[in-house]
């Protein structure tokens, strides 16, 4: 099952939450939404599943509009962020809710039911939870039952709307690798929202990057993390230092090395380099700038080392492993040589 | 521990507890029970042969033949509408929510004597549509429908403030995710909405009948109080009161009485059962 979203535009009032936005998932993908809130991401995810209607655009699975299909006609499984269990009914209940409510022609009977509610118990690994009511489970087994139910209505595409959020850090890792090896195991065409760049790398095909309403960036988590196509995704993945500079003929030079910009222009303009902790190399050969160290933490594997350039305001953020640190010996308030080993230069104004 | 073992976290001694306590009974005692005492002993005053005269009266039947027949329309009237606009406020946002919030609310902020003045205006002789019901011979004002209708009135907010609030806190993505299982419309509402605000409809049903069982005043103006016909129980007590019969006049009212008091000891097991409901065995269980 493909899903292919078309120029879609959905507004509350003025607001724009999605504004004409496109995009295509493959079958057997698993789809990351990425953006803070606000970022139009869950109208989206939304609008697919057709419990919004978009004011503008087309939601097509497998290239067949489903506009005219409201969401219980549109067969998607979708997992809601607070799971959205039914609270008086049992776990049980709940998974077999979707097939109880099947038109009299459609509904299989009670044996088969049962049968399959329990084996796709025995899928999420709750099946003795069966008799219980949802307010006795924990918030990992709450999610699973809420995917099972979602699940039990055989959907075309699974939807998941913040699916790890409200659970805490360790059962979110484990609850991520399993849901990916089910992923894997039953072939879905799967979309889910986070706002989580590590849980969206770790666990998507691809990743598609969203800001007030539109699309940043779409690609694999290697591509948004290490080509990031506009200043937005550099700064909403992972750590990245922003330093004013002037772009002369399309070129910068930064702390004595010369970087492109990629769309060059003749003349000169003001623009900001955007380069990665680690992409900053301390007390190498050949370096023509230096910086004083300010503060060093070196707890973990990874030592971040911040530094104070001359007529820079903000701090600049170095990585370097521990052992690199331990040779260099670096105490704050030593002067340190610094190179760029790569940066990427935005002009001024391209949504900085 | 330094702090005094007896005293509780936000500080009350003994002392302080014994007090309010205190304060708190002695309250109930003067303003609750013994008023309510009072009538069963005044009712009782001739015994039980006058009490239960003054009961089978052929009047006293009928006034509470009335409240029940009025009580069983405005009560499921109020029942539907209540629960049509608490789904609307809670679940929809539309031009003019916050103006039928407030209408919702009007019954209770205005004179009951107002209320039933206002069908009086409206359908009485003199009234906006006296002519058009006299025409075709449709008596409203000191008839069944008038107090009917005045009931429904005061009556009106009973469900629909008990459930907005529920409802609002309970949001819709139970809702959402019924439809996204396939549910249509009435499979949702019968399965997943009514069930989750069950208490706090039927408590709001009682609130809503005692309500009805009980109305004085709206009932009072559009009645005309017409012995056997017009007059509902609370009516016909005052009648009976004014007539110095106080004996069945305090008969009458124990019998208004006691229905209040079943509805309390309803309200009381629902809630005790509401207690026993899955919800609460997460609190005892989150404390394991």
């Amino acid at each position: 099952m493909t899903i292919e979203i078309r120029n879609i535009e959905k507004r509350f009032g003025k607001f724009a939450a999605v504004n004409d936005v496109s995009l295509k998932v493959e079958r057997g993908e698993l789809v990351a939404l990425l953006g803070p809130s606000g970022s139009g991401k869950t109208t989206l995810l939304r609008v697919i599943a057709g419990l919004e209607f978009p004011d503008a655009g087309q939601v097509l699975f497998d290239g067949e509009d489903a506009g005219d299909r409201d969401v219980a006609r549109r067969r998607v499984g979708f997992v809601f962020q607070h799971y959205a269990l039914f609270r008086h009914m049992t776990v049980f209940e709940n998974v077999a809710f979707g097939l109880r409510v099947m038109s009299r022609a459609k509904r299989p009977p009670e044996n088969v039911i049962a049968e399959k509610v329990t084996s796709l118990l025995r899928l999420v690994q709750l099946e003795p939870m069966a008799a219980r009511y949802p307010s006795q489970l924990s918030g990992g087994q709450r999610q699973r039952i809420a995917l099972a139910r979602a699940l039990a209505i055989e959907p075309r595409v699974l939807l998941l709307d913040e699916p790890f959020g409200a659970l805490d850090a360790k059962v979110r890792k484990e609850l991520r690798r399993w849901l990916r090896g089910l992923h894997d195991e039953m072939g879905f065409t799967s979309l889910f929202v986070t706002h989580d760049q590590e849980e969206a790398l770790e666990l998507a095909d691809r990743v598609v990057v969203m800001n007030q309403g539109k699309i940043e960036q779409i690609g694999t988590p290697q591509e948004v993390y290490d080509t990031p196509a506009t200043p937005f995704v550099y700064e909403f993945l992972g750590n990245v230092n922003r330093v004013a500079c002037t772009i002369v003929n399309g070129r910068v030079n930064l702390w004595g090395s010369d970087f492109a910009v990629e769309v060059a222009e003749s003349g000169q303009r003001e623009g900001f380099a955007y380069l990665r902790p680690h992409d900053i190399e301390l007390g190498g050969e050949g370096a023509r700038a230096h910086a004083q160290v300010r503060h060093v933490s070196s707890t973990g594997p990874i030592a971040r080392v911040e530094l104070a350039f001359d007529g820079l305001a903000t701090p600049i953020e170095a990585e370097l492993s521990r052992q690199r640190l331990e040779q260099l010996a670096l105490r704050p308030g030593q002067q340190v040589p610094v190179l760029a080993r790569s940066a990427r230069i935005f002009a001024a104004g391209a949504g900085v | 521990m330094s702090a005094p073992r007896r005293r509780n976290s936000i500080g009350a001694g003994p002392g302080m507890r014994a007090a309010l306590i205190g304060v708190s009974l002695l309250f109930m005692a003067v303003f609750l029970v013994l008023p309510l005492l009072s009538v069963f002993t005044e009712a009782l005053r001739g015994g039980f042969g006058k009490y239960f005269a003054a009961i089978l009266d052929a009047d006293a039947i009928a006034a509470l033949r009335l409240t029940l027949l009025v009580a069983l329309i405005a009560v499921p009237l109020n029942m539907v509408f209540g629960v049509a606009a608490s789904w609307a406020i809670a679940k929809f946002d539309f031009w003019g929510k916050s103006l039928l919030i407030t209408l919702i609310d009007l019954p209770f902020s205005v004179s009951p004597v107002i209320s039933g003045l206002i069908y009086v205006l409206l359908f009485g002789a003199q009234g906006l549509l006296g002519p058009w019901l006299q025409a075709h011979d449709i008596q409203v004002i000191f008839a069944v429908p008038g107090i009917v209708l005045a009931t429904v009135f005061v009556t009106f907010p009973f469900v629909a403030r008990e459930l907005i609030p529920l409802m609002q806190e309970q949001g819709t993505e139970a809702e959402e995710a019924a439809r996204s299982l396939g549910a249509n419309g009435w499979q949702m509402f019968t399965r997943v909405t009514l069930p989750n605000i069950k208490w706090g409809l039927l408590y709001g049903v009682l609130l809503c009948n005692a309500r009805a069982m009980g109305e004085f005043g709206a009932v009072s103006v559009v009645s005309g109080h017409i012995r056997g016909l017009t007059t509902t129980m609370p009516l016909h007590v005052e009648i009976l009161y004014n007539e110095y019969n106080f004996i069945a006049a305090f008969a009458v009212a124990s019998l208004l009485a006691f229905l209040a008091l079943v509805t309390l000891v309803v309200k009381s097991a629902l809630e005790w059962g509401d207690r026993q409901n899955p919800d609460e065995v997460r609190v005892a269980g989150a404390t394991l």
